[in-house]
């Protein structure tokens, strides 16, 4: 599987994801066992309307969409893997007017449990506004149906 | 977030619309408030637009997140005496049960109240409050 596999991957499983759609959450870049996810800055997700500060929910929505995509990107074949748990660190507050970008990664696999970690930065790698580590369920990929995973996979492949 | 008046219209009346209309990402999940007695009962109405896996279909768990959060720190403002406003610091969310295309709950616990730290538990249901979907435990800065 090359990067730009990924990349399709990634983006068309993002794209089934009604509530990412929603807040306009887009994959930038997918490589192996990592990729970077964009959150771009709507009034809708302000948390506080004087500072105009992006609401935690939506940073915690932005890295577990992250978190839960990557896991394509460190597997050879689609498999749905619910969320076992997520645990945020809140850095600093984002920047209004800036997009929220995150960049998680795939760190171990075994046979049940996939691991990941995440951060989520503004303008450059070193303003971080967030950490987080997720972990998922393997539940297999029959588990998920076929119609599903030929959507995700892109069948012309 | 929240200004003084709204805090202290909500607190008198046990009326949260101005406060939730306050913070745009509460009206965008749709987040409500209900209180009984000195207790409050968040909900999370059906909405198409929460929704994350298709297949299920089932809310996004992000969205299970964000209305556990903003939860806690409405729950943690209603709670002070005076006017402080909580920041969160660290969210720790476990997932339970799938949460399904349908009206989700949340009520919260304040396990320990410091001088400038808090702690605050969090558990997310819908069909039964016996069969949680989430629970989830967050750090929260008070800033005077």
């Amino acid at each position: 599987m090359n990067d730009a596999i990924r990349f399709g991957r990634v983006g068309r499983f993002v794209g089934t994801l009604t509530h990412a759609t929603e807040l306009g959450i887009e994959v930038t870049d997918a490589t192996e066992n990592a990729l970077t996810l964009r959150l771009p800055y709507s009034e809708k997700i302000i948390g506080n309307p004087e500072s105009r500060v992006i609401h935690g929910g939506a940073i915690t929505t932005l890295m577990d969409t992250a978190c839960g995509s990557v896991v394509i990107c460190a597997l050879p074949e689609f498999e749905l893997c619910p969320t076992l748990d997520l645990r945020v660190d809140y850095m600093r507050a984002a920047e209004p007017d800036e997009p929220v970008y995150a960049h998680a990664e795939v760190y171990r696999v075994t046979r049940n449990i996939i691991f990941t970690r995440c951060e989520a930065y503004q303008g450059s790698r070193s303003r971080t506004v967030a950490n987080c580590v997720g972990t998922f369920m393997r539940i297999g990929p029959e588990a998920t149906p076929k119609s599903y995973r030929d959507l995700i996979t892109g069948e012309s492949e | 977030m929240t200004s003084p008046s709204i805090l202290h219209y909500t607190q008198e009346t046990g009326d949260f619309s101005r406060m939730l209309d306050s913070i745009p990402y509460a009206r965008t999940i749709g987040l409500q408030c209900d209180q009984f007695g000195d207790d409050l009962i968040f909900r999370l109405p059906r909405k198409k637009e929460n929704l994350g896996n298709p297949i299920l279909p089932a809310l996004h768990g992000g969205v299970i997140g964000g209305f556990m959060e903003v939860s806690a720190a409405i729950y943690l403002m209603m709670s002070q005496e005076s006017l402080r406003m909580p920041r969160i610091v660290d969210f720790s969310l476990d997932y339970l049960r799938a949460g399904l295309d349908r009206e989700s709950y949340a009520e919260c616990h304040l396990t320990r109240q410091g001088n400038r730290v808090a702690n605050v538990m969090v558990t997310a249901w819908q069909k039964s409050r016996q069969q949680p979907i989430a629970t989830a435990r967050a750090h929260f800065i008070m800033e005077d």
